[in-house]
């Protein structure tokens, strides 16, 4: 007979934990603690064939209870987390890990450093090999908070720097935070992951203590070692190393161009532009051009005076030169059909004239070479420009009145 | 080998043996001087015995406890209930005489005492049985074998005097296995059907069954809903074992259970029992009887919050399909050929078809009804209002959400643990206990940031679910309510203006084969039909399926002739 319908633990427990899970959606913080105190008894059963056990369920939704609850305090919360970990030995270093995180997150940083160096020391039998990444991670953060400090003892090194004062006490802690935290860093940035805190931390310390070859190398591997997940912040290391070393336009350029095809919108793209342009070689200036075009393409730099001016200068001078026109219709090919109404309405001439006119400027000139003088937001802003007055804006006129012919060719 | 001596102190044959080869009397610890001589050992098979520790006085530092056996146990858990039933009202000649009476019955046919035993087991003078002498009055019952006083002969063929502390049997698959008790494992490992095996669902259908034979005003729903809410020991009744008997290992799966009993199962089980016991018919079941489906009918409708005026309904459908006959009602057991009565079941589904005669309930008749009587209700001031369906369906609506949003809730939160550690072995007491502080402790934590919601007591048992008031001035209680807006005058007989009825199912299943009379679909049938399902499913804690069953068996009845005249099958007939 059909006794499915047979209320039992498991079938308690199960809409225990849905009354649960609506309460922690709704922020509803008692009535969770309300029923995941009638929850923790299952604790007392046993749910080995489940995929999530009850221990783990319970650490879970305890420690979001305990984070957001309003009577709640960082004693309870820290008393809690030490319970859990006596749960489950397979658990242990990731609840120790999420612990420090919290701590980190509500400012005790000691007591962070605390139960990194004791989760470090701790062994249990096979479990310790089997949970070594998790240990990787406590001793890469045990680094990291060892280089804040290592942070901390530089500055007051320089402090009394200033002074004339010399402290020996002090250098030497340095040091000796240096040495920790070197070691940790290193070791974690061996394994393929993403690290961008533990590697910039480390790059920093290799670079105050001289050591730029080590530098270099370990972020050259964070950047092109194809084992490492694709990352962008690792190129942006990269190139603002070798910035800070002074390196050759042709290695910063090198630097860039990977980060150009990753992410077309990055901050840097008008560094780079701004290198390609000058650039004696044709290609780089092409690239140059292709590089600006494509970040214009996003709507977050719609209103960047600074990217508009760079595109405006070098349309410019093509234009002028009238040589490698090409290269612009190229590029304006694919953008004719919508960049009007992304960038040139009327709507948006008005709007930009108001709010910034070194912004409306670079885009009329702009406008005025793709889409001739007749296009709206030309029209717009170099009238309310004369009529202001404004010198620039009358140059600006007489510029594109002049270069209309070539300017039609382009937009032909 | 035989000690039928009466103890001096307590007047009690109960003997068992300390290391020093003296007799004791186990109900008061009596020590004598007569020892025994010899041992006789040749029926212990497997087990090993070892005899309790020298000296009384120790008793309490031993921690091994005592021995006990499985029905023991089971015979403290009744005990406990009967108490909790008196405590609820019931006569306590429930307890003393017919609960009592059926139980020993019931062990002595399963040959657990009372009885030879077959080599290879031994009995124990059950001293936690009432040491009362009265015989069983009941001129019907010769075969009933006589208490503590008579137990001694059939004893005096057994070894009853070793004594164990647990015994250790190997089960087949060769691992050993562990309980409290001293036959555990003996009790899970028998094939015990012929015997009807003792679980703790069937402690409550012994309850039910001396109930039933006394006549109480308890329905079986209704005593499932005492145990769910805590006024009848059920889960957890262990922790009432005193602190000698132990329980762990094998006893637990048979002492502990984790889910709460189904009503169908305990039903059955009560008539398999009844018939293993021989019990003759029980005391009849008249109209004067609370059981009876004329005054189950008035229970319901008043919980129903239905007007007074059905109760005439449903008393003429009782009378015309023979459901309220003495014969029908009362049971017999070991009769195969009769259906057995759910006394419950059966009132609310004859509610159910009195709804259906006169509101037909097909997600239409029953509006028209309703606004034809608003608009009646409008120009009528004298005398009471009339019922108008709509009006009682968002009052009992609104309440049955919130009290089914209430029980969704508490059954979420029951706590099936209890303080009592239970654990399988030895080894795994200190895990056992270390958790069990654990979950003290978290249970401590979050409760205290539950706010203020301190789980209430448990509610004072009650007989009704739902009430309401007729001082209620907003007019929430339909009890007065009259249906003069649904009927009419015929001939000088008050009839439902509605001529039409629909059948549940045309055909009845065979319930021998796959368990039900009819299947019941939610989306098959009418919203107002589920709706009226749903609240007696939940004033009586049963699937909906078990009351559309009901329905379907008394329209049979109902409408016997009609459907074997039809030629052809018609589900919509004229009354």
């Amino acid at each position: 007979s059909s006794h499915e319908h047979k209320l039992n633990f498991r079938k308690s427990k199960e809409a225990c934990l849905s009354y649960i899970q609506d309460a922690l959606l709704q922020k509803q913080w008692k009535r969770a603690a309300e029923f995941l105190t009638c929850y923790v008894e299952s604790l007392e059963k046993d749910y080995s064939r489940e995929h999530i056990g009850p221990s783990e369920m319970i650490w879970r939704i305890g420690t979001e209870i305990l984070w957001h609850h309003s009577q709640s305090s960082m004693k309870e919360f820290n008393c809690f987390m030490e319970q859990m970990k006596t749960l489950g030995v397979k658990r242990y270093l990731k609840v120790c890990l999420e612990h420090v995180f919290h701590l980190l997150c509500n400012g005790q940083i000691d007591e962070a450093y605390q139960n990194l160096s004791l989760a470090e020391s701790w062994r249990f039998g096979e479990q310790t090999a089997i949970q070594d990444k998790e240990m990787k991670l406590i001793e890469a953060y045990r680094g990291l908070l060892d280089y804040y400090s290592w942070s901390k003892q530089k500055n007051i090194l320089l402090e009394h720097g200033e002074d004339g004062f010399s402290d020996l006490a002090v250098e030497q802690e340095m040091h000796s935070y240096f040495r920790k935290a070197a070691v940790n860093l290193k070791e974690i940035i061996k394994i393929p992951g993403v690290w961008d805190v533990f590697v910039k931390c480390y790059v920093d310390l290799l670079e105050f203590y001289g050591d730029h070859t080590e530098a270099r190398q370990v972020l050259n591997e964070y950047a092109y070692n194809s084992k490492f997940p694709a990352n962008p912040n690792a190129h942006v290391y990269l190139y603002q190393f070798l910035k800070r070393q002074g390196e050759s336009k042709k290695s910063l350029i090198s630097a860039l161009k990977i980060l150009h095809d990753v992410v077309p919108s990055h901050e840097l793209m008008i560094d780079f532009n701004t290198m390609l342009q000058k650039s004696k070689k044709r290609k780089k200036r092409r690239l140059g051009l292709e590089v600006i075009f494509a970040a214009l393409d996003y709507a977050g730099w719609k209103e960047n005076a600074k990217a508009w001016s760079c595109l405006a200068r070098q349309v410019k001078q093509i234009v002028i030169s009238e040589k490698h026109l090409d290269w612009i219709k190229q590029e304006w090919n694919s953008r004719k059909d919508w960049w009007p109404a992304f960038h040139f309405s009327r709507y948006l001439a008005k709007r930009n004239w108001q709010e910034n006119k070194s912004l409306s400027y670079e885009k009329a000139l702009v406008a005025g070479i793709l889409l001739g003088k007749d296009c709206k937001y030309f029209k717009y802003v170099s009238h309310q420009g004369c009529k202001a007055q404004l010198k620039r804006f009358r140059m600006l006129k007489k510029f594109v009145n002049r270069h209309n012919p070539v300017c039609l060719r382009i937009s032909g | 080998r035989d000690f039928n001596e009466r103890c001096a102190q307590c007047s009690e044959v109960n003997w068992g043996l300390t290391d020093g080869g003296r007799f004791y009397c186990r109900s008061c610890h009596n020590v004598t001087e007569r020892t025994r001589e010899v041992v006789n050992t040749d029926f212990i098979t497997n087990s090993r015995v070892q005899t309790i520790s020298k000296g009384l006085r120790k008793q309490e530092k031993n921690d091994a406890g005592c021995e006990w056996y499985i029905c023991e146990g089971f015979q403290l858990v009744l005990k406990k209930q009967a108490e909790a039933l008196e405590a609820l009202g019931v006569c306590p000649q429930m307890k003393d005489e017919i609960l009592c009476n059926f139980w020993r019955c019931y062990l002595q046919k399963s040959k657990q005492a009372y009885c030879k035993r077959p080599a290879g087991e031994t009995v124990k003078a059950l001293s936690v049985c009432e040491s009362s002498t009265d015989v069983d009055s009941d001129p019907e019952r010769p075969s009933l074998l006589h208490l503590l006083s008579s137990l001694s002969e059939s004893e005096g063929d057994l070894q009853t005097d070793c004594s164990f502390a647990s015994s250790v049997s190997k089960v087949s698959d060769s691992t050993s296995v562990y309980s409290g008790s001293v036959d555990g494992s003996l009790y899970l490992m028998k094939n015990q059907k012929e015997k009807l095996r003792m679980t703790m669902p069937m402690t409550l259908s012994f309850c039910y069954m001396a109930l039933l034979w006394l006549r109480e005003p308890i329905t079986l729903s209704e005593l499932l809903r005492f145990v769910v809410e805590g006024h009848i020991p059920y889960l957890n009744v262990f922790q009432h074992f005193p602190e000698k008997m132990k329980l762990c290992g094998l006893d637990l799966r048979i002492f502990c259970v984790e889910s709460w009993p189904v009503y169908e199962e305990v039903f059955n089980k009560m008539h398999e029992l009844a018939a293993f016991l021989d019990l003759p018919r029980f005391p009849d079941i008249t109209d004067s009887c609370f059981l009876h489906p004329d005054m189950l009918c008035m229970k319901y409708l008043m919980e129903a919050n239905l007007p007074d005026e059905l109760h005439n309904w449903t008393c003429r459908v009782v009378k015309k399909i023979g459901i309220g006959e003495v014969d029908f009602l009362t049971l017999m057991p070991g009769n195969r050929s009769t259906r057995k009565v759910k006394y419950d079941v059966l009132a609310a589904a004859v509610i159910v078809v009195v709804l259906k005669l006169l509101f037909l309930l097909d997600d239409h008749y029953e509006w028209l009804l309703s606004e034809f009587a608003e608009e009646r209700n409008k120009n009528n001031t004298e005398g009471g209002p009339y019922f108008e369906f709509k009006k009682w369906y968002e009052v009992v609506k609104q309440s049955l959400d919130v009290e089914q949003k209430k029980l969704d809730e508490e059954r979420a939160k029951y706590l099936w643990r209890c303080e009592k550690p239970l654990f399988y072995s030895v080894k795994n007491k200190s895990k056992v206990l270390k958790r069990r502080q654990m979950v003290v402790n978290l249970q401590n934590q979050f409760g205290k940031l539950s706010g203020s919601v301190r789980r209430a007591e448990k509610p004072n048992p009650s007989s009704f679910q739902l009430s309401w008031s007729e001082e209620n001035t907003d007019g929430s209680c339909f009890h007065g309510h009259s249906l003069k807006g649904v009927l009419q005058e015929k001939c000088g007989l008050l009839t439902a203006m509605n001529p039409d009825y629909w059948l549940c199912t045309v055909k009845l299943c065979n319930e021998k084969l796959c368990g039900h009379l009819a299947h019941y679909r939610e989306v098959e049938f009418p919203q107002s039909y589920h709706f009226v399902l749903g609240l007696f499913s939940f004033l009586l804690r049963i699937q909906p399926s078990y009351i559309h069953d009901e329905v379907c068996m008394i329209e049979h009845k109902l409408f016997n002739k009609k459907l074997y005249k039809k030629l052809k099958y018609n589900t919509v007939l004229r009354k």
